[in-house]
């Protein structure tokens, strides 16, 4: 409904459009700005209205309804049965308005059924004739200030700068609602679970915890078991990234042939774009198993999912990152020093080792980390490739379990809003954010360093 | 051992013909571009000799020849003989590590590493285990900063960034990190091309010095320098060697229109 | 120092030894270079290798007849397929008792009631007539089919008795079982029996939210960079929206779900599940890529083209609108390339938004529930019935090559573009 309200504004603003334009035809080379910005001046000035009026509508009507309906039923038929049982009659109601038949219920909400899509259709009436009076209102007074004196072009302008700072401004909201929920539903995961526990208790076991209606305090959301895994799995796969990654870069950089390089520069590219869930499943379905039969070989126990696959998978999956940002910094380093070195009869490993390395070294480190935060962040492998068990183990060989392999799990169980699993999920992705922020802070900082220092 | 040793040619070969280098045939291509024609150079032992010629006659090219350095420039290809005291340093054998160690070179622009001062000119002499202790290396240190004229200036920061040295006082400490690993021969690119008056003669006169023990190769644009350092002068025009002879010659009676005309100003 | 040290054999072995450091680093370089690309190789051949089994499905041919009286003409809808199932499955052994005939329906697919349904449904004309219908085996059958079943196992070690595998090679001998494409992978939805789930779901409702994420980050994201850009550039807002576009690139994607849950589900009230929320999710995901690209491109345009356009007096919009935007094009195409890439291929934040629901329908709008091709590769390789691993493994090689064929055609858009300037 909305939709088709928003598609006849847009259509009466394409007419004001053309109407405005044809206005100021006459004007000829006397007006300030050409027909055209008449035209779009005058579509903007219908358009906008008409927009604000449909959205605030449709924003407003539904929680108004909500409120309206619960004030209508029978004083004490809502009251006693808390948040949940409200949303639930609600939804009852809604269903029932929509048309869906529902057996069983009670006679009062039957009749607020009736009423809510009643009321329903007063609105879409009501939104319909207040769209069109504003419509018509905003053309009718718009119209009367097509002069040939008006600066339609720079109002246009104008308009067309806030339209790019309402833009902009997305990015700005996105953090702060990421922010603001983040910080909200931990605020209040924190008056359930003190702090103290939530960071250093080491006993996770989220569902058990409200499966006896036990209110939380007990030690069953200590995380830090949750990080050890975290970290375990990223120093695994910060073990095979950068070695890796350092050497590939080095030998792309300073000793491929061009043609070598011409083709496995890009084949590392079409690496870095293969979705993770690709990499997970590699690691479920050949790596975790081909690294258990190699323990047993060797007389080892190697839980079917054990860190060290997860780790190895999440190391090849950031070796892309690393090695490409490893080749920026080095191919960064001014030609001269390479040449200087070269000069004195240094070998190529020795021009390596002692000169562009330590010279590139920032930018090398600031991929380092950002590889890190991608690997601390992106270790939802273990969802498929590592179990879910939550213990405090530096053994790469047996399961574990990371930050965000928890999150997912405490949300995929269908859990009411204020349930303090799905609070605790926020709190882990307020520490996630924390961590992963930190560490691209100082990552920007050094490789931002690493270019000025080119730069000089 | 298959590889032939510099260092055993080296030390057979007589002192008594000047020629330190001697260059037959050389041509050089930057992919489909054709930067040096077969040019033949002899460059005598303890002299200064200068290649002079307009810009893009190839000097650099020729230059980087002798040290090929030209190696590590993708699609550059060179061809001919070089022999450095007699032995060919064009094989494709010659350990080019070992030659540039014989053969240093100061380039254009000051290059230091982004490293301090000392670490700098100990970086050669470290790499060719040229010293056994941190006293050893020290000595080696003072002595080339001190050949190059720099030591007075950097003796009181000598862990300060080379970096943060003025233009001239860099150029003289790339000019000391090549002395510090004794080469024979040094090639120089312009070496006082991004400097100012003052440190030009002082790189200049610096040159004049290092003459005593070295035999050195300075590229320059300007015919004054040429005049004043060199003792034999090469001059180049499109690739090809045009004339070369006894510095006092070549700008006072040259053989060849083209030098007259390049030295008096008619062209380049 | 014009005569030079006599050859020195210890300066020889080290002369050696910094030439063999030289050779190594260089070995260990290509050697870093192959097993990074091998690996990745081997995971890829392993996947294919995974898939094999989903590209092909068992199907046995089995004869219905629509008796008019389980099925009105009137109202098919609500005919009794079931026992039409059951009678045609039983009449592939018509000299078996009665007390068999469960277990040969049980070569069947349990959807095959609905695969009948379908088809009378699609095609009235059918009732009261006989309907010859390859309908794909059950997976136990499928798994016979492909030899994958010890036959010399005990009976009580395998899902099939003897008797079960006797009466499937009386219908191969019969010719009624064959082995054809499985184009039901593509054009099914999801189901709970591996034989029969397909991933036309999964595609439409990753088709769904690709189009509204871009539709979202695209036209934002450029305004945003043109803002920074040419408009604002080096003021106070501009360097606080690109340290926070900065910021935001390298935030986990997983807490772009946390926040679609909280925002667009909880807060505004939208569907679960539905590719509206998941593609604004992953257009709030893919912003900061679309803004960095754009203002990387049109940083690039040379000042001088902005300056021309001033010294024939247009306005900054009409220089950046004739000028600066057609020559930053290519670079904006190749952010767009890197946010398509990012956006078809994660999963973490639209599990959190409810996409790895069961849903066996295609979606008809962006509010219905539906998955997406990552999630639904997640939801089929966690199942533990075999034949679902291998269709995870082939929905993977799709998702690939829909990632392939969206690049090439960016690719393409991004030559043409260059070209034209």
């Amino acid at each position: 409904m909305p939709g088709s309200l928003i598609l006849s504004t847009l259509l009466f603003a394409a007419a004001a459009f053309f109407l405005g334009r044809a206005a100021a035809r006459p004007f000829g080379t006397g007006a300030r700005s050409r027909p055209v910005y008449h035209g779009a001046l005058l579509a903007l000035w219908v358009a906008l209205p008409g927009l604000a009026v449909t959205v605030a509508w449709a924003l407003a009507q539904p929680a108004l309804l909500d409120r309206l309906l619960l004030a209508g039923l029978p004083a004490g038929s809502v009251d006693a049965i808390g948040t949940g049982g409200r949303a639930l009659v609600l939804a009852q109601i809604h269903a029932l308005a929509e048309g869906r038949a529902l057996p069983h219920l009670d006679a009062v909400i039957v009749e607020a059924g009736a009423r809510l899509s009643r009321w329903r259709e007063i609105g879409r009436l009501a939104l319909f004739a207040t769209v069109a009076a504003t419509l018509l209102v905003s053309f009718l007074v718009a119209r009367t200030r097509i002069t040939p004196r008006l600066h339609a072009r720079a109002a246009v302008e104008r308009a067309l700068t806030v339209g790019l700072v309402v833009c902009a401004s997305v990015a700005l909201l996105t953090t702060v609602a990421l922010l603001v929920a983040l910080l909200r539903e931990t605020v209040e995961f924190f008056r359930l679970v003190p702090p103290a526990e939530f960071l250093f208790g080491t006993n996770w076991d989220p569902q058990v915890a409200f499966r006896s209606d036990q209110i939380a305090g007990t030690g069953a959301f200590g995380a830090a078991s949750v990080f050890a895994g975290t970290l375990l799995v990223a120093a695994i796969a910060m073990a095979v990234a950068v070695p890796l990654g350092l050497l590939i870069a080095i030998h792309l950089v300073e000793y491929a042939r061009p043609g070598t390089r011409a083709w496995a520069k890009p084949a590392l590219e079409i690496l870095a774009g293969v979705p993770t869930v690709a990499y997970f499943f590699a690691a479920l379905l050949a790596v975790a198993p081909a690294i258990q039969h190699a323990g047993r070989a060797l007389g080892l126990v190697v839980s079917p999912n054990s860190a060290l696959a997860v780790g190895l998978v999440t190391g090849i999956m950031i070796l892309p990152l690393v090695s490409s940002l490893a080749d920026d910094a080095l191919r960064a380093v001014p030609q001269d020093l390479r040449q200087a070195s070269l000069a004195v009869g240094a070998t190529r490993a020795e021009t390596v080792l002692h000169v562009l390395l330590p010279a590139a070294m920032p930018g090398i480190l600031g991929g380092v980390l950002l590889a890190l935060s991608r690997a601390v962040g992106e270790t939802m492998i273990v969802l498929m490739a590592a179990g879910l068990v939550a213990t405090i183990s530096l053994d790469p060989l047996g399961t574990t379990t990371t930050v965000t392999v928890q999150i997912a799990t405490l949300l995929a169980v269908d859990a009411p809003f204020d349930d303090p699993r799905t609070l605790a999920a926020y709190a882990l992705g307020l520490t996630l954010f924390v961590v992963t922020f930190g560490l691209n802070l100082l990552a920007l900082r050094l490789v931002r360093r690493a270019s000025r220092t080119d730069a000089s | 051992m298959a590889r032939p040793s510099l260092l055993l040619a080296a030390s057979t070969a007589e002192p008594s013909p000047p020629t330190k280098i001697s260059a037959q045939g050389i041509s050089a291509w930057y992919g489909p571009i054709r930067a040096l024609e077969n040019v033949c150079l002899e460059i005598p032992s303890n002299r200064v000799t200068a290649l002079i010629g307009p810009s893009g006659c190839g000097k650099t090219t020729f230059l980087r020849c002798l040290n090929r350095l030209n190696d590590t420039i993708p699609g550059a290809r060179v061809t001919g003989t070089i022999r450095l005291d007699g032995v060919d340093i064009m094989g494709q054998y010659i350990d080019v590590a070992e030659l540039r160690t014989r053969v240093g070179m100061v380039f254009q622009k000051p290059n230091p590493f982004p490293k301090s001062v000392f670490e700098n000119v100990a970086y050669g002499p470290r790499i060719h285990g040229l010293a056994h202790s941190r006293a050893e290396l020290s000595v080696i240190v003072e002595s080339a900063l001190r050949h190059a004229g720099l030591w007075d200036e950097v003796k009181d920061r000598l862990a300060s960034p080379g970096t943060a040295l003025s233009g001239g006082q860099q150029q003289r400490l790339c000019i000391a990190r090549a002395i510090a690993t004794q080469p024979e021969v040094l090639l120089m690119d312009e070496p006082a091309a991004a400097l100012d008056p003052i440190a030009t003669s002082l790189i200049e006169a610096l040159i004049d010095d290092l003459r005593e023990s070295y035999t050195i190769v300075v590229v320059t644009h300007s015919m004054q320098q040429a005049a004043r350092i060199s003792q034999h002068t090469a001059f180049l025009d499109h690739g090809r060697l045009v004339e070369v002879g006894e510095t006092t010659e070549i700008f006072s009676t040259p053989r060849e229109k083209q030098t007259e005309d390049y030295i008096t100003g008619k062209i380049g | 120092m014009t005569s030079l040290p006599p050859p020195d054999v210890r300066r020889d072995a080290r002369r050696r030894r910094r030439r063999a450091v030289d050779v190594w680093l260089r070995r260990l370089g290509a050697g870093a270079v192959v097993f990074a690309l091998g690996l990745a190789g081997l995971m890829l051949t392993a996947i294919i290798v995974a898939s094999l089994p989903a590209l092909t499905q068992t199907t046995v041919r089995v004869d219905f007849e629509i008796d008019p009286t389980l099925v009105s003409a009137t109202d098919p809808a609500a005919g009794d397929f079931r026992a039409i199932v059951a009678r045609g499955a039983a009449a592939l052994f018509p000299d078996a008792p009665p007390a068999e005939a469960s277990a040969a329906q049980r070569i069947l697919t349990p959807a095959a009631t609905r695969i009948l349904r379908q088809e009378v449904l699609r095609n009235p004309d059918l009732i009261g007539r006989r309907l010859a219908l390859a309908v794909p085996a059950a997976g136990p059958y499928d798994q016979l089919a492909r030899d994958h079943v010890d036959r010399q196992a005990p009976e009580t070690r395998r899902q099939l008795d003897d008797a079960d595998i006797a009466r499937f090679d009386r219908l191969t001998a019969d010719g009624r079982v064959a082995r054809s494409l499985n184009f039901g992978l593509l054009f099914n939805g999801d189901s709970r029996f591996p034989e029969v789930a397909g991933l036309a779901g999964a595609i439409t409702g990753s088709a769904m939210a690709l189009a509204i994420c871009l539709a979202i980050c695209l036209p934002i994201g450029i305004a945003t960079a043109i803002l920074m850009v040419e408009f604002a550039p080096r003021n106070r807002l501009t360097v606080v929206i690109e340290a926070n576009v900065n910021n935001l690139a390298a935030v986990p994607p997983i807490l772009y779900g946390l926040l679609g849950l909280a925002v667009f589900i909880t807060c505004f009230g939208l569907p679960r599940s539905s590719p509206l929320v998941a593609g604004m999710v992953l257009a709030l995901m893919t912003l900061p890529t679309v803004v960095i690209a754009t203002s990387l491109a049109l940083r690039r345009v040379p000042m001088a083209i902005r300056e021309a356009g001033f010294a024939v007096g247009a306005s900054r919009y009409q220089v950046v609108l004739h000028h600066v935007l057609p020559l930053a094009l290519p670079g904006i195409l190749t952010g767009a390339i890197a946010a398509i890439s990012q956006a078809l291929g994660e999963a973490a934040p639209l599990l959190l938004i409810g996409m790895n629901a069961f849903v066996t329908s295609v979606p008809h709008g962006v509010t219905e529930a539906a998955t997406t091709l990552p999630t639904q590769i997640l939801l089929w390789s966690e199942s533990p019935q075999p034949g679902f691993v291998a269709r995870a493994a082939a929905a993977i090689l799709v998702l690939l090559a829909s990632l392939v064929a969206l690049n090439g055609i960016a690719v393409l858009l991004r030559h043409r573009a260059e070209r034209r300037r």
